[in-house]
């Protein structure tokens, strides 16, 4: 009995002993500790690269900075030595964290308001959908929904805007050339790479203040988190030793400035009207089966109101809205040819036995729901490169802002395309059809992903020759992902990379000439 | 949409039937079973058994909901299992499940496979009298691994979680006459996994592809008739997974997400008078309370069969049993 008794205490506390400390567990991202930015060079003369929308660099000026010898300059110095005399783990691993890029660090965090507001929102009682409202972004549900398209415009908004600012914020670093806190003052520990980068106006404050106000337009529900993250990027530049206060003070004016001109833009970029009204969901229909074709349906339960079938009109970055029309490739497979059936059996014999290394192509590009999208995918696979570059911030902005805006702009034919034909996805025309990946609500002609992998390939291989290969093996993979997963036929994909490259090469055309290469 | 079937099957139902199994070590090394179906020494106790739950609400957290565009999931297990006496007191035990699952509505496409393989040690240190019955003390630890390539970032689909995981799971069990209770504790520590996506969404952003699993944990209370002859037992079961997320609104299920399930059931297992050593067991389960997985009803059923390796032994305990008697 005694034996009993502690053979059963022994038990449980073998049990709870196990239990109770939660092992915390952790895994680390790939960039999470990435290097400390090293330009190779400054860009010194990058005020006279060409900016996407200002009129020049010096549209918006920015005051002379007080002399370095100023009492005023002496009492900023003071900021950054009390600010290293008590540095804690945490602040030092701020400045790591701010220290690898700011364009980097914003972009990730793009991708990851993407990522969490790329949700389809739940139906109401009576079988149709509520629309996300800006004007009141805390309910549900949510605004916005960070679909592909929405996705697509707000990377290349933010991107631009980067760029512009910080063109405009070299000029001025050039014009000024007040030098960094260390190099005035020799008790100020540089914690980043030292550079001869004038530090007047901040590029960090410049980066985080353009970002923050272009937030407010486009993740108006996550402004408080956004200058949070404003807040720790300025300091972490001024505790690095890398800007003084009115280094960031003048920065962050000048950010906000730009973002302004872009947020313009995009109140009227036609973006707004995108969603479409019943009348033109109608008619998307009726116009198809007057052409003896077959429409597309969604497949949702209940019926889901197509994506975004305006975003085609939207204002794209790199043509005019009659390029658009421009690009517009000719028609599918008609719904009743035996090409249509062919390509529809190509995908059912795809997913009836799929492979488990189709299946791994299908998820590694789904970038489906609740993720950062296509163009999220891109933008990552750019930055990991793009770490290895040694590029200054301003060049980093520059080729994100060429690569997102050509995935707005591949968005907006894809989708100018996709409701001009409308037509069905494989699964409609042929119920057996079961999907490895989300079906996406909104017709089949041409593929999205085709489309932004062939404009991302294309200026991504500009950019970095050495990999342009790579870039298109895998925009050919990412293509070919979507007739794996059941939800594009073979014509889908190919015509989408074709006209994705063209659309890239609108963008490598601007990069030749924007004074940069 | 909603896995849980998964989670559950993975992780529970081979458990339980396997104790079913193990039933016949129990009863037959403590009772004074003429028949001598012991699962003494040398005795391998192996079946097959097949399993088929279905849900069509699930939890997404804490909300109950149903799905159009999945309706009602559907996952078919084939199992086998086995039981080898390595001695009276210690017992290895495994179990290998085919899964296969589908959903009723929508267009998303089920997925089938081999899935993990459970091995099992289990020890029986105490076994004693107190008061009117007999009580005994169990020590089992298992390990569970991914033995095919399936997918396990597609739920409610998916038919697994690929955590390979390490369970310790210590039990109680009291018998007066032929009523019995048994309780029992186990921690789970899961291992993390990769999947085919380099970035993924929890409550931030992963820029990986490497997926922290968190632990988990379960107790059980099982009670009922146990003779020689047949068991017929109800059992509770409450699962709960030690961090993990929620699902947010009309997202998709993410295998580290915290799936919490607390289920009921009945198993019975009868022995067959015609053939020594085969047996019959049956049984169904469903899923009173969860989070972040799908409200499961399963039925299953097995057929299980002694093989005895020690004949000479075998003969000498019978004596040995009847003489008790």
């Amino acid at each position: 009995m005694k034996q009993v008794i502690k053979y059963s205490l022994l038990s449980v506390l073998a049990v709870g002993y196990i239990a109770s400390p939660s092992c915390k567990k952790n895994t680390n991202g790939r960039t999470d500790y990435a290097p400390i930015l090293a330009p190779a060079k400054t860009d010194i003369d990058a005020g006279n690269w060409k900016p996407v929308l200002l009129a020049g660099a010096t549209e918006f000026s920015v005051a002379a900075p007080a002399a370095v010898n100023s009492t005023g300059y002496v009492a900023e110095l003071n900021e950054i030595k009390a600010l290293q005399l008590n540095i804690t783990a945490e602040q030092q691993a701020k400045i790591n964290y701010w220290g690898a890029g700011g364009v980097l660090r914003w972009n990730e965090i793009m991708r990851e308001l993407v990522a969490k507001y790329n949700l389809p929102p739940y139906q109401n009682a009576d079988g149709t959908y509520p629309i996300p409202s800006a004007a009141n972004p805390f309910a549900y549900p949510l605004f916005p929904f960070a679909n592909p398209p929405y996705a697509a415009r707000a990377y290349a908004y933010v991107s631009a805007a980067q760029y512009d600012a910080l063109v405009a914020a070299w000029y001025y670093k050039k014009q000024y050339g007040r030098p960094a806190p260390y190099k005035t003052d020799a008790t100020i520990k540089p914690m980043l790479t030292q550079t001869d980068l004038p530090s007047y106006p901040s590029e960090a404050a410049v980066l985080a203040g353009v970002t923050a106000e272009m937030m407010k337009l486009l993740f108006p529900g996550e402004i408080a988190n956004i200058q949070q993250k404003l807040e720790e990027a300025e300091l972490a530049a001024i505790a690095s030793g890398s800007a003084t206060r009115s280094d960031i003070e003048a920065g962050e004016a000048l950010g906000r400035q730009v973002a302004q001109k872009f947020t313009a833009r995009a109140r009227t970029d036609k973006a707004g009207a995108a969603v479409g009204t019943p009348a033109d969901w109608a008619a998307f229909e009726s116009s198809t089966l007057a052409k003896g074709e077959i429409a597309w349906i969604s497949q949702d339960s209940p019926k889901r109101p197509p994506m975004l079938p305006l975003f085609g009109k939207v204002t794209p970055f790199l043509f005019d809205a009659n390029t658009t029309l421009a690009l517009r490739p000719g028609p599918p497979p008609s719904t009743s040819s035996d090409q249509m059936k062919k390509e529809t059996a190509e995908i059912n014999a795809f997913v009836s036995n799929p492979s488990r290394e189709m299946i791994r192509i299908v998820h590694f590009w789904a970038d489906g729901v609740g993720t950062y999208t296509p163009p999220g995918h891109w933008d990552a696979i750019a930055a990991d490169d793009f770490i290895t570059k040694n590029f200054s911030e301003v060049r980093w902005a520059r080729n994100m802002a060429l690569l997102n805006m050509s995935l707005m702009d591949a968005a907006i034919v894809c989708w100018d395309t996709k409701y001009a034909y409308f037509n069905p996805r494989p699964s409609q025309m042929d119920a057996s059809i079961k999907t490895l990946t989300g079906l996406p609500n909104f017709p089949s002609y041409i593929s999205g992903h085709s489309t932004f992998s062939g404009a991302a390939a294309t200026i991504l291989g500009y950019i970095i020759p050495e990999k342009a290969n790579t870039y298109n093996a895998m925009a050919s993979e990412a293509s070919v992902s979507r007739m794996y997963g059941g939800i594009h036929y073979r014509s889908d994909c190919e015509t989408g990379i074709a006209t994705g490259q063209k659309v890239g090469a609108f963008a490598v055309a601007r990069a030749r000439t924007d004074g940069a290469d | 949409m909603y896995e849980f079937v998964i989670g559950k099957r993975n992780l529970f139902v081979p458990f339980l039937i396997l104790l079913a199994c193990m039933g016949n070590a129990v009863t037959g090394s403590a009772q004074t079973d003429a028949d001598a179906i012991m699962m003494t020494k040398n005795n391998f106790c192996t079946g097959f058994v097949y399993s088929n739950s279905h849900w069509n609400n699930y939890w997404e957290g804490t909300l109950k909901r149903t799905n159009e565009n999945i309706g009602t999931v559907t996952t078919n297990m084939y199992a086998v299992m086995g039981n080898y006496g390595v001695s009276d007191k210690l017992n290895i035990l495994f179990g290998l499940p085919y899964v296969q699952t589908k959903a009723s509505a929508g267009t998303l496409h089920g997925l089938k496979g081999l899935q993990d393989l459970s091995l099992w040690i289990k020890w029986n240190p105490v076994e004693t009298d107190l008061g009117k019955g007999l009580f005994s003390l169990y020590g089992i630890a298992g390990y569970s691994f991914p033995v095919s390539n399936y997918v396990a970032d597609f739920l409610p689909l998916s038919i697994g979680l690929r955590s390979k995981s390490l369970s310790l799971r210590a039990m109680a069990d009291y018998q007066v006459g032929n009523l019995f209770a048994t309780v029992s504790g186990t921690y789970v520590f899961r291992s993390d996994i990769t999947i085919d996506r380099t970035a993924y969404y929890t409550t931030e952003m992963h820029n990986t592809n490497v997926v922290d699993m968190p632990n988990a944990s379960s107790y059980q209370v099982r009670a009922g008739y146990r003779s020689g002859r047949m068991i017929a037992e109800a059992i509770f079961n409450q699962w709960y997974t030690l961090g993990g997320f929620d699902i947010t609104r009309n997202n998709m299920p993410f295998p580290s997400n915290r799936m919490n399930a607390a289920t009921l059931g009945v198993n019975v297992k009868y022995n067959l008078k015609a053939v020594s050593g085969l047996s019959l067991i049956g049984g169904g389960n469903t899923t009173l309370s969860g989070r972040n997985m799908g409200q499961s009803t399963a039925v299953n059923a097995g057929i299980f069969y002694i093989l005895d390796f020690s004949k000479k032994q075998k003969q000498k305990e019978k004596a040995g049993s009847s003489k008790k008697e």
